[in-house]
């Protein structure tokens, strides 16, 4: 078991690797750092020595790979590729293009976006199991064939729907909770609720459908014939065969998504005002920071890394049948 | 469980009656159980046998009320002690399954609940249908497992179904079953997924239980041999309907149904043998290896190999079938998939017409294609269904280059069709409208396309059934002597060896342990592997 | 008139093209027409399949472009052809201008007054502030109190002349297809539905907003219509980049196995890794940057913002590929263990040709659930990419960027509900079709789901 943990960590470096070079192809080869100043800089006809200057202040004005100026080592690490990326593996994040620590940033923004999103994948898949499970024990009927339906027309609407119809109805016209915003002290779940119950409702139709697929794929095993023969009730063939076998490809689904919860909301977090890393990056992007897009980058491929091996820890726990070697 | 009940009936009452039971499909209303009717009585083995399709799971299924949702049960009644379970209540069902009525399916790998362990799956019934709870519940499940021979029952209780082997998960099912001291069991291809020397011995657990306990058994079983060893009485379903039922005794002296004829008929001649050729080998093996490298630790080095072939050594003359004879995993289609070199071989050398054929590259093995042909297994998923007939069996032509023209190619191909009791137009139809004793021809149709000197035949008859099974090998063995191809046949059922077979093989985890005449080995075998295996044939 | 083929307009007619003669090439495979059989006689089927292929019609015909000659001034005497800069799709056209008719800014449905109060004369010449009416809505008249009868009688008279329409499309269809085991009245009742409803659009178009006008004062009703196009292309076109990357390296890695498949899973995971979102949102963002350092390229406004959709397209065709890979490889991998496979090894067919004809065609159901899936999965994807900046030019109408302009007007008051609830409408109907299409051809194609009904 260590040694597999070990193993899978030493092969998620050159995945690391991958990511980091293919971002930095994306952000220094295909667009070089003078079309970034320009662009950053906002006119079309910017002269050089504004460009100049915008690299120097952010440190793009070295070499992209090989420093033949510099000397020994140097000529190696005096570069964009070592300062920008191979920096990144030592969770040294730099400065953003506006100035500021992206590390203290990361470190200050993810709990918000936990907050929400915690909650909210909890929520989700406790709500989403009970619904599929309901439908499930009714399966074959009409009402099984009617909750597909709804299933599928609840995935047919699209997430804004959701935020923008839950913010209108649940915060403007009933006035049960602040349209958005986020106070860390006082009546913190008064913000909170909202998103996390838009978060839930717009995830019940294909989370809900999923399960049940799996709950069905399960009820056709030879062993739940076996449980029906020994004279088990439908209900308790549901709970105590059905459910437990199912799980497992429940997990392999939901656990890769653990660590990346910290990544937060995209959508959420813009909408409802929450300063989280989901609105973090929203604004890096529309700000065109490509510092701190990177770094989100490289923390979103650790997170998910993290996730997969997370997926096959709890493969032994939930599945007898596997050993990890 | 209160003391009376558990009293057995006395030998002969009949525990289970079944009456003009009528099943038909919930859609189109066609029949697919047509009105039976027999009884089961208490220390008695009743036999349902047929062939796939012929709805003796069906009526079993039936019985317990267990059929899935798209078959009806549309008439008949099943009583037990009288009381009719068609008439109950789901709830009242419940009670009687599996404490009155008890079942055992034909894969107990899939049939027993992976995530629990066996202790507590049989605790489970015993749970639903008494009041032992706690330390007594355990006492007994241990108990039961080791009635039914499984060995150190306390352990065992807590392992999960994959740690068992098949015979024990097999055992553990009929532990679940009699748990509760039921009067009827319903045994549904309980043998069928298992090795022979295995099947024998639930068989016979099987049959001491029924003796001991005093039980109602229906053995469903599509095997001869087993009926033969296990039951005492035989009823055969065909298409529905039960068209004879007699003794044991009786049904084997005294068929009464030309089918019930050839289910016998299928079942293995001890006394002819075929002579061994004495012409100069054709294919030669020596010493082969096929290993499969066993990778661990941190960088995955390999530590060791899977043994898959553990040098083999054997000859097939011209015109010779060499039985290839094994359990699974013993290795055999492996070694027919490292003769074919479709799988390098570790060590040892392959000759085929005296050329060294081993590890030849892709091209350098071409023209020894031509020569050396295969016949798989499952004969429906040996052919794309997304191509015709014709273009299977021309798919060999074409690529091992030989030059026809292709008005000569369709003649060549029609020819083929009929000379494997197919007709001509078969070639333009696709392989899902045909039945696997058809595609199983079509399979050796294109075989022969190439006028090949050795044919790979992998367990080609074990998919199919039984009375298709002669046919098949009968076709096999005509064209042997029309064109006088020799056959590496590899199988795991010894009883279709005599008649089939000049010489025979029999291997177990990688190695030959023994080979010889069909006569030698099947009237004198001396490795006790080969005796064990022998001991499971049933015989007239 | 001049046509225009912008760059999207020729990929879709040739995947439209290329679909057809895939279809055509299947027609024998009886397989693959059962299956189809299977999916069409459903009568959900029908009414889906009817409603895209409406949708698919509109972004058609909204693909036929050209630009219209202008009449040259008396003055000018030369005989030169001018046209005109806006390029026009033959579907502007066939609303008969309802793209055209502009108002000042926001009015609702069936107004007659703007929604907003300016600075207008009144009947005596004095200034007032009042709401102004619109410019084209109730011209005809004569007084406000008439509104409701007219749009009733209107209403009718275009139900009617729908109605004669259904006839001439579907009396034909009728005589080709009577007695056919398919549930055609389905597709027919959705046909007439989608017919009349199109015909009293068109008609009413002319004399109200029926959808209102949005902030620029455009025609919402439209704005959703032409948002189809869009919808349609980025659905198709993005699948369509994907399908070569993920079937071709999907194939190699389960067929070779070996270091191709350490390659492949390489590249697939290390992509899946980084979160989809930024890697498109950099990509986008690094395509704009340079399209702002080259803008000599294009010739019109609408050749630039084609451009930047088809940059859209293959970006989420190149960043999406890993999942449908991963299919391919494990199906692959499955089914070179069959029986086929190993015989035709056994008789020396080279590898292309097994990869050919014993591969590809047995992947090919994979390869249409994901299609289908992820059309509807893209559609939905438009309008938050949009949203957050990275979507299609805003200059393109789409459903994403009728949102992304209206999502803060919910708050005022009266709330100003209608460009929402057109975009988030047509792009409902549109994905619902296309997820309950996609139902069905997965119960009909997958193995899986096909053994179970058979075991039942």
């Amino acid at each position: 078991m260590f040694a597999y943990i070990v193993r899978r960590l030493i092969y998620a470096i050159p995945i690391l690797v991958g990511v980091n070079l293919l971002t930095f192809t994306l952000f220094f080869v295909v667009n070089s750092p003078d079309d970034m100043a320009a662009s950053q800089l906002g006119d079309k006809y910017v002269t050089p020595e504004a460009i100049e200057n915008w690299k120097q202040k952010n440190g793009y004005d070295k070499p992209l790979f090989l420093n033949p100026d510099a000397a020994g080592v140097a000529q190696l690490t005096d570069t964009i590729f070592f300062d920008k990326s191979v920096r990144l593996f030592a969770f040294d994040f730099g400065r953003s293009e506006s100035g500021r620590d992206i590390t203290t940033d990361v470190a200050t923004r993810m709990w918000p976006s936990l907050a929400v999103a915690l909650p909210t994948f909890l929520v989700g898949i406790g709500v989403n199991i009970c619904v599929a499970l309901m439908v499930v024990m009714f399966r074959g009927t009409r009402l099984d064939r009617g909750a597909v339906f709804v299933f599928v027309a609840l995935m047919s609407i699209s997430y804004l729907f959701y935020i923008i119809g839950g913010q209108f109805l649940v915060a403007k016209t009933w006035r049960l909770v602040p349209i958005s915003g986020f106070h860390t002290e006082g009546q913190v779940w008064k913000f909170l609720i909202l998103p996390v119950l838009v978060g839930v409702v717009a995830g019940i139709g294909a989370g809900a459908r999923w399960y049940r697929t799996l709950f069905l794929e399960e009820a056709n095993q030879d062993y739940v014939r076996t449980a029906r023969a020994k004279g088990c009730s439908e209900l308790s063939i549901l709970f105590r065969h059905i459910l437990p076998n199912a799980l497992i490809p429940i997990l392999t689904g939901v656990v890769v998504l653990i660590p990346s919860l910290f990544m937060g909301s995209l959508l959420i977090e813009s909408f409802f005002g929450i300063p989280g890393l989901g609105s973090y990056m929203l604004d890096a992007i529309n700000s065109q920071d490509f510092a701190i897009v990177r770094s989100m980058v490289f923390i979103g491929s650790i997170l998910y890394i993290i996730g997969l091996l997370l997926t096959d820890i709890s493969y032994t726990w939930a599945d007898p049948r596997v050993r990890l070697s | 469980m209160s003391r009376e009940q558990q009293t057995q009936p006395a030998a002969g009452t009949v525990c289970l009656r079944v009456r003009d039971l009528t099943v038909t499909l919930a859609e189109t209303g066609e029949a697919i159980v047509k009105g039976i009717s027999f009884e089961l009585q208490a220390g008695k083995v009743f036999a349902l046998v047929g062939e796939s399709g012929s709805g003796k799971s069906v009526t079993s299924l039936a019985a317990m009320r267990l059929l899935p949702d798209a078959l009806r049960i549309s008439d008949g009644s099943v009583e037990v002690s009288g009381q009719d379970l068609f008439g109950l209540s789901e709830a009242r069902m419940q009670e009687v399954r599996g404490r009155r009525v008890a079942m055992i399916f034909q894969n107990a790998m899939s049939a027993l609940n992976p995530v629990q362990t066996v202790g507590n799956q049989v605790a489970e019934t015993l749970r639903l249908h008494t009041r032992l709870r706690g330390t007594a519940l355990r006492e007994r499940v241990v108990t039961l497992f080791h009635e039914v021979g499984i060995p150190d029952p306390e352990q065992r209780f807590d392992f999960f179904p994959h740690q068992l082997s098949g015979g024990q998960q097999q055992r553990v099912m009929i532990a679940m079953a009699l748990a509760c001291e039921p009067d009827v069991l319903i045994a549904d291809e309980p043998t069928t997924a298992l090795d022979v020397t295995i099947q024998l011995q639930v068989l016979n657990l099987i049959r001491e239980l029924t003796r001991s306990r005093q039980l109602a058994v229906l053995l469903i079983t599509h095997d001869m041999g087993v009926v033969k060893n296990t039951a005492d009485e035989v009823a055969v379903m065909y298409r529905g309907e039960l068209i004879e039922r007699a003794s044991v005794d009786e049904f084997f002296h005294n068929p009464k149904q030309a089918y019930s004829r050839r289910l016998i008929d299928a079942l293995p001649d001890l006394t002819r043998f075929r002579q061994a050729a004495t012409e100069a080998p054709l294919l030669e093996l020596e010493d082969v290896k096929v290993w499969f490298p066993i990778r661990r630790g941190l960088l995955q080095r390999v530590v060791d190999h899977t043994r898959a072939v553990d040098g083999v050594s054997l000859a097939i003359g011209r015109g010779e079938t060499y039985a290839l004879v094994g359990e699974s995993g013993s290795g055999k289609s492996t070694l027919g998939r490292a003769v074919l070199n479709l799988e390098p071989i570790a060590g040892g050398e392959i000759r085929f017409q005296g050329e060294a054929i081993g590890g030849l590259g892709r091209s350098a093995m071409l023209p020894y294609r031509k020569q050396i042909q295969v016949i798989f297994q499952n004969p429906f998923s040996s052919m794309n269904p997304r191509m015709t007939v014709g273009d299977i069996i021309a798919e060999g032509m074409i690529s091992l280059g030989l030059t026809l023209s292709p008005e000569a190619r369709r003649e060549r191909i029609q020819a083929l069709l009929q000379r494997v009791q197919l007709s001509a137009e078969h070639a333009n139809r696709y392989p899902h409208e045909f039945s696997g004793g058809q595609l199983q021809r079509i399979a050796i149709a294109r075989a022969l396309a190439v006028n090949p000197e050795l044919i790979i035949c992998d367990e080609p008859t074990s998919a199919l059934d039984v009375s298709i099974r002669a046919e098949v090998l009968e076709l096999l063995a005509e064209l042997q002597r029309e064109f006088g191809v020799s056959y590496l046949f590899i199988t795991h059922d010894l009883s279709i060896v005599p008649g089939l077979a000049h010489k025979v093989g029999v291997m177990q985890r990688g190695k030959l342990v023994e080979q010889g005449t069909a006569e030698q080995i099947l009237t004198a075998p001396k490795h006790p592997y080969t005796q064990a295996l022998l001991s499971a044939v049933p015989r007239i | 008139m001049k046509p225009v083929i912008l760059w999207s307009d020729a990929l879709i007619f040739l995947l439209v093209i290329s679909l057809a003669l895939f279809f055509w090439r299947l027609r024998n495979d009886p397989q693959t027409r059962e299956r189809w059989a299977e999916v069409f006689s459903s009568r959900l089927g029908m009414v889906a399949f009817t409603v895209i292929a409406a949708y698919i019609m509109v972004a058609l015909l909204d693909s036929l472009h050209f630009r219209r000659a202008l009449e040259n001034p008396e003055s000018l005497a030369t005989e030169e052809v001018f046209y005109d800069n806006k390029v026009t799709s033959v579907f502007d056209v066939l609303t008969g201008g309802m793209g055209e008719r502009f108002e000042r800014t926001y009015s609702a449905p069936f107004a007659l007054l703007s929604f907003e109060k300016e600075n207008i004369k009144d009947a005596d010449g004095h200034d007032i502030r009042d709401f102004p009416p619109l410019r084209h809505a109730g011209q005809h008249l004569s007084h406000p109190d008439e509104r409701a009868g007219d749009i009733l009688g209107k209403s009718v008279r275009a139900l009617l002349w729908g109605l004669l329409l259904c006839a001439l499309v579907i009396t034909p269809q009728w005589l080709l297809l009577r007695g056919s085991r398919f549930p055609w009245l389905a597709s027919w009742t959705t046909q007439a539905v989608i017919l009349c409803s199109a015909v009293w659009m068109v008609s009413l178009s002319r004399h109200y907003h029926i959808l209102g006008t949005d902030q620029g004062g455009a025609d919402v009703l439209f704005q959703s219509l032409k948002g189809i196009r869009t919808g349609v292309l980025l659905g198709t076109l993005a699948t369509l980049v994907m399908l070569p990357i993920a079937v071709t390296l999907g194939v190699m890695a389960g067929y070779f196995k070996g270091w191709v498949d350490d390659v492949v899973q390489y590249l697939y995971t290390t992509l899946s890794s980084i979160p989809g979102i930024l890697l498109i949102a950099a990509s986008v963002l690094l395509f704009q940057v340079y399209i702002d350092l080259n803008p000599d390229f294009f010739a019109v406004g609408m050749e630039k913002a084609d451009a930047k959709f088809i940059a859209l397209c293959f970006i989420l065709g190149v960043t999406s590929w890993s999942t449908l890979c991963r299919l391919i490889r494990a199906e692959t991998l499955k089914i070179s263990q069959l029986g086929y496979v190993q015989a035709a090894h056994a008789f020396g067919v080279s590898h292309t040709r097994i990869l050919g004809r014993h591969v590809l065609p047995n992947v090919v159901h994979i390869i249409l659930i994901t299609f289908v899936l992820d059309f509807s999965a893209l559609v939905l994807a438009e309008a938050v990419l949009s949203y957050i900046g990275v979507g299609v030019d805003p200059s393109m109408g789409s459903w994403g960027n009728m949102i992304n302009g209206a999502r803060s007007e919910l708050s005022r008051e009266p709330t100003i509900w209608w460009t929402l609830t057109g975009a988030f409408f047509f792009m409902f109907v549109l994905v619902l079709a296309a997820n309950l299409f996609s139902d069905l051809v997965r119960d009909a194609f997958d193995p899986r789901t096909s053994l179970r009904r058979a075991s039942a």
